[in-house]
């Protein structure tokens, strides 16, 4: 009984947000490899450009609030996902235009494109600080909880519930069919193909007639759902801040390089990695033990690795564990 | 005289400051085979991509079937029907042998299984390894993707820039006969070749370029009967 | 200096003229202290990337390590928190130092295989919790102690002018360690990790109530040496005599005698640091640093260790900049862990860099001085202008939407200015020679 006490509480407090939160980095992360593999720099403006279709999502789901369109017990959110992908696209296809564009064309150093990016940054976070403020924002409607903790616990007599938020489902729900989409459009579809072409070698992909332009339009796009998605995601199922969506980068940048960045199966690998090791380290493991261990020897101390405040130094750690010593990835054998 | 099929005439040019072809002509004829050789860094790579559009001409001009085609980004010309396969990064490592014959059909829109075939049938352990990353091959596999990727296009005119490099003998006289096979099929092959004496025989026309201008120019049996040519480029 | 740069100093400084004669000299004199410390920011910033072509996001952890050394220098005593657990607390981080080193050696002098991998992270499981043991029941200790006035273990009490080089060197630490790790990496990797380490830094000033009281702010820190306090001037009757003779307010006269002080000890500083620069610069070492910024490959060929002069110029910028978040530290005497974002104490001093041209020190100066005014000025007469700009409107949610939302404009513009200049003038205000 005590072990599948402890068993629902590992479940209840480490794998279920673990896998939430996990799912967000893995589609956020997706963005940054997918632009990482096609216009080969690192993105300083992704965090706020998860903001910025964040927060269209959010005005979308004030409207139709306003206007009594419902799709609960599904959030709101979900349905104003599809217009908010239209306008971040526009809105990076514009900055490809006007700013990126201009550098690719005369092969600037990648370093300069980073820069360049946060510039962009800039843009973007003052935006979203102008259109929506800088308060926290709580857009999540809809079912609550597909399972309670409580009724888990009637229903099988434990003492430890296994609540799974509605946010919950919404979010492994959406990133699965989001992966799923993604990686059946790049690995079968023409464009796919040659979007994977061009990341492979640039050079030979224009001798074969694939046409650069287009590649980087269509990866702009993709980003632009890839963020609205991930930013959308993680704000339901937490909160909406544009800071703390700046501070994702770090995580998302992580779980990019943890699977070798360009690479976007690594990525989702990557962004379960970083997600199951926050939360293992930071999580306090005196429950789950106090239910297997003999009653003498239950732990007196939180039995936490580290507070959460320092959940980056996770990430962090990761980061350069594996820069230093798998620099193309956990999941590459070098190349 | 009429203008050979392909003809890069007079070029000049190089990747900076400074030039790296002096007025080097290179040409072929319609479903004929054309060599170019001469020692490293003659700048045989720089002329095959100065003909393809990938290098700014300073002089000269390129003309392809009697139009002239100086302008034309590497795209249009390979819309154009000409094909190229680099010496070196010449097939996409991540992708399977069959992803990438597909990328070498990119610009075709009608059905490409025919054109599949005929490459499967030219190199049939392709075939056998069409799900494989063509990054895990051996040096003349890839060499076969390389050329088949290029074939998917059903070019015209095809530039072969070393297609044997790093290829034992024996796959390289396999890779020879291909060649020639495919020139037979109607299809202009300009190609640069390290193994000078091999790639002449089998030369209707052949270029030695020395230092990025053209040293000797002639058919590919007077070259080898040609007793200086022989001397210096042939080692004897 | 060349004309273009005298009429743009010129420029620069009429900002600040008409700020001081049409808002107030306070503001202005307040701005300029402010700009000063920037260009100082941005003159390290700029030895990192100007001379070594290296990108740092990292800038606000040194700045915020800079002011924590102010609040070890200078903080007052806490004897009673210290005698709890200060010594404990300085062996449990030795003892973390110690297992970081040991598995370094490991890792150096182990033959690689699975034995090596076995005894570095037992080296580094096993310290990690020796140094829990040992740090954390002494840190419960140090915080129980008063925690509504200290929770912290105290300072030294020295007059804070002392953590201005004190802070550099904790900068200048702090960039050993991760240069060590980083530096080798591809440059945007270098960048990302950058970001991880400040954010760790600011973490820990947040978190780690008994070094600074974390964001319960630790406040009443000493002024450095000779500032004096407006109190103290305004009781002195020789400094009322002195206003009284030519008929100034002492209230007015002393704030601005204070910051004018400041001002001139940070011109100082800044002066003596552009000079320590400019013969750098043109010293057979700077011109070795731009050979090899400008061509790392042959560079190398020429046998230049470029790993260790970037190692050295990442170490030097990192100090200066520590340097200058201990002087800001020590002039606002607080110390505010959440005002150190990563936008506001890194990407803004790159934008000063940037804009006033990256590698030249005066381009740096002028950038701090120009972007950090046009940063402040927004807090002080953004709300007026859009109070003023939306006057006509009736009052209701948008009205203030608009006043509210003002100080955001200038991500907006500075966003939009950093663009400009990489698009249009790529070598900044004061190009390079
Ligand atoms: N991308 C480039 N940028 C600048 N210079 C180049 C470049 N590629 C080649 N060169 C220079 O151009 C000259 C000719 O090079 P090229 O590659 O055309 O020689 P090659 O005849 O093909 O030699 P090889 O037989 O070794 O392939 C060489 O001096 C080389 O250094
Ligand atoms: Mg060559």
């Amino acid at each position: 009984m005590d072990l599948l006490n402890a068993l629902v509480a590992f479940l209840n407090f480490v794998v279920i947000p673990a896998a939430s939160y996990g799912a967000q980095l893995a589609v956020g992360a997706l963005g940054v490899t997918l632009i990482f593999g096609i216009l080969r720099f690192s993105n300083f403006a992704w965090g706020d450009t998860m903001a910025f279709g964040t927060m269209v999502v959010i005005l979308f789901t004030w409207l139709f609030q306003s206007l009594g369109i419902s799709i609960a017990p599904l959030p709101t959110a979900l349905l104003a996902l599809p217009f908010s992908i239209v306008i971040t696209s526009a809105l990076l296809l514009g900055t490809d235009r006007v700013v990126y564009r201009f550098y690719r064309k005369q092969k600037a150093k990648p370093i300069i494109l980073v820069i360049v990016s946060a510039g962009v940054m800039f843009v973007m976070n003052g935006l979203v600080r102008i259109v929506i403020g800088t308060e926290e924002q709580n857009f999540a409607d809809g079912g609550r909880f597909l399972i309670s903790a409580g009724d888990f616990k009637a229903w099988t007599g434990l003492a430890e519930g296994l609540a799974i938020k509605g946010t919950t489902a919404v979010t492994m729900v959406t990133a699965l069919l989001t992966m799923s989409a993604l990686f059946w459009f790049l690995q079968k579809t023409r464009t796919g193909k040659s979007m994977r072409a061009f990341s492979d070698n640039e050079d030979l992909a224009l001798l074969s007639g694939i046409n650069p332009d287009r590649v980087v339009q269509v990866t702009w796009v993709i980003a632009a759902a890839l963020a609205v998605i991930a930013g959308t995601l993680y704000g339901l199922d937490k909160s909406f801040r544009p800071f703390i969506y700046f501070s994702l980068l770090l995580p998302i940048f992580a779980s990019a390089v943890v699977g070798g960045l360009g690479s976007p199966m690594g990525a989702v690998a990557g962004g379960f990695v970083v997600a199951f090791s926050e939360i293992v380290v930071t999580y306090a493991w005196k429950k789950v033990i106090t239910y297997i261990v003999p009653q003498t020897w239950a732990p007196d101390s939180l039995m936490q690795l580290l507070s959460t405040d320092y959940k980056f130094a996770v990430s962090f750690s990761i980061l350069i564990i594996v820069l230093l010593f798998m620099p193309n990835g956990l999941f590459n054998k070098g190349k | 005289m009429p203008d050979p099929f392909l003809i890069g005439e007079a070029m000049t040019g190089g990747y900076g400051a400074t030039d790296i072809l002096h007025d080097c002509t290179i040409a072929v004829e319609k479903g004929q085979i054309a060599v170019i050789v001469g020692p490293n860094g003659a700048g045989k790579s720089t002329a095959m991509k100065a003909v393809f559009g990938m290098l700014n001409l300073r002089g000269g001009r390129v003309r392809l079937n009697g139009e002239d085609i100086t302008k034309l980004s590497p795209q249009d010309r390979v819309a154009r029907g000409m094909a190229f396969v680099p010496q070196t990064h010449n097939i996409f490592t991540s992708m399977t042998v069959e992803e990438n014959l597909e990328m070498g059909a990119f610009l075709r829109r009608d059905d490409i299984k025919p054109a599949l075939e005929q490459v499967y049938h030219l190199f049939p352990i392709l075939k056998t390894k069409r799900t494989q990353p063509a990054g895990e091959l051996s040096g003349g596999q890839r060499q076969q993707v390389a050329v088949g990727r290029a074939l998917m296009t059903q070019p015209q005119v095809l530039m072969l820039d070393e297609p044997t490099a790093g290829v034992s003998p024996i796959v390289m006289d396999e890779l020879f006969d291909r060649i020639i096979e495919v020139a037979r099929s109607g299809i202009s092959i300009l190609m640069v070749e390290q193994n000078a004496r091999q790639a002449l025989n089998i030369a209707d026309k052949g270029y030695v370029l020395v230092q990025g201008a053209n040293r000797y120019t002639d058919t590919g049996a007077n070259l080898l009967a040609d007793p200086d040519v022989r001397r210096s480029f042939l080692g004897g | 200096m060349n004309t273009r740069a005298i009429y743009l100093f010129a420029g620069v400084g009429m900002l600040y003229v008409l700020t001081g004669l049409l808002l107030s000299w306070n503001v202005s004199l307040n701005i300029l202290i402010l700009g000063l410390l920037s260009a100082i920011m941005a003159l390290g910033v700029n030895m990192q990337w100007g001379y070594a072509g290296l990108f740092s996001t990292g800038i606000v952890g040194s700045i915020a390590l800079g002011g924590l050394a102010v609040v070890f220098i200078s903080g007052n005593p806490v004897p009673q928190a210290f005698a709890a657990g200060g010594w404990q607390v300085i062996f449990g981080l030795a003892v973390a130092v110690a297992g970081i080193a040991a598995a370094v050696a490991a890792w150096t002098y182990m033959a690689p295989g699975r034995l090596r991998n076995l005894a570095v992270a037992a080296i580094l499981i096993g310290g990690f919790f020796l140094y829990r043991a040992i740090f954390d029941p002494a840190v419960e200790r140090i915080e129980a102690f008063d925690p509504a006035t200290y929770g912290n273990v105290g300072g030294f009490g020295l007059n804070s002018i002392w953590a201005w080089p004190v802070g550099g060197l904790f900068a200048a630490v702090a960039a050993w360690a991760i240069g060590k790790i980083a530096l080798g990496l591809r440059e945007d990797y270098l960048a990302i990790a950058t970001l991880g380490i400040a954010e760790i830094v600011i973490t820990a000033i947040k978190s780690e109530d008994w070094m600074s009281r974390g964001v319960k702010n630790l406040v009443g820190l000493p002024r450095p040496w000779p500032v004096p306090y407006e109190v103290d001037m305004q009781a002195d009757p020789g400094f009322l005599a002195f206003c009284a003779n030519w008929g100034l307010n002492p209230t007015t006269t002393s704030t601005l005698a204070v910051k004018g002080i400041y001002i001139v000890m940070f011109a100082i500083v800044l002066g003596v640091l552009i000079w320590l620069l400019q013969r750098a610069l043109n010293s057979p070492w700077g011109r070795m640093m731009r050979a090899i910024r400008d061509n790392e490959v042959s560079a190398a060929a020429m046998g230049k260790d470029v790993k260790r002069q970037h190692l050295i110029i990442f170490i030097l910028g990192a100090a200066v900049v520590g340097m200058s978040g201990a002087m800001y530290v020590s002039m606002l005497g607080q110390l505010v862990p959440g005002e150190y974002t990563p936008l506001r104490f890194t990407f803004l001093i790159w934008i000063m860099v940037i804009v006033g041209g990256s590698g030249n020190n005066w381009g740096s100066v002028l950038g701090g001085l120009l972007v950090g005014w046009l940063w402040l000025i927004v807090d002080n007469a953004g709300p007026l202008v859009m109070s003023a700009a939306t006057a006509g409107m009736a009052d209701g949610a948008l009205k203030s939407h608009l006043v509210d939302v003002a100080p955001q404009l200038r991500l907006l513009t500075l966003g939009v200015a950093l663009l400009l200049v990489l698009r249009f003038s790529p070598r900044g205000l004061l190009p390079e020679k």
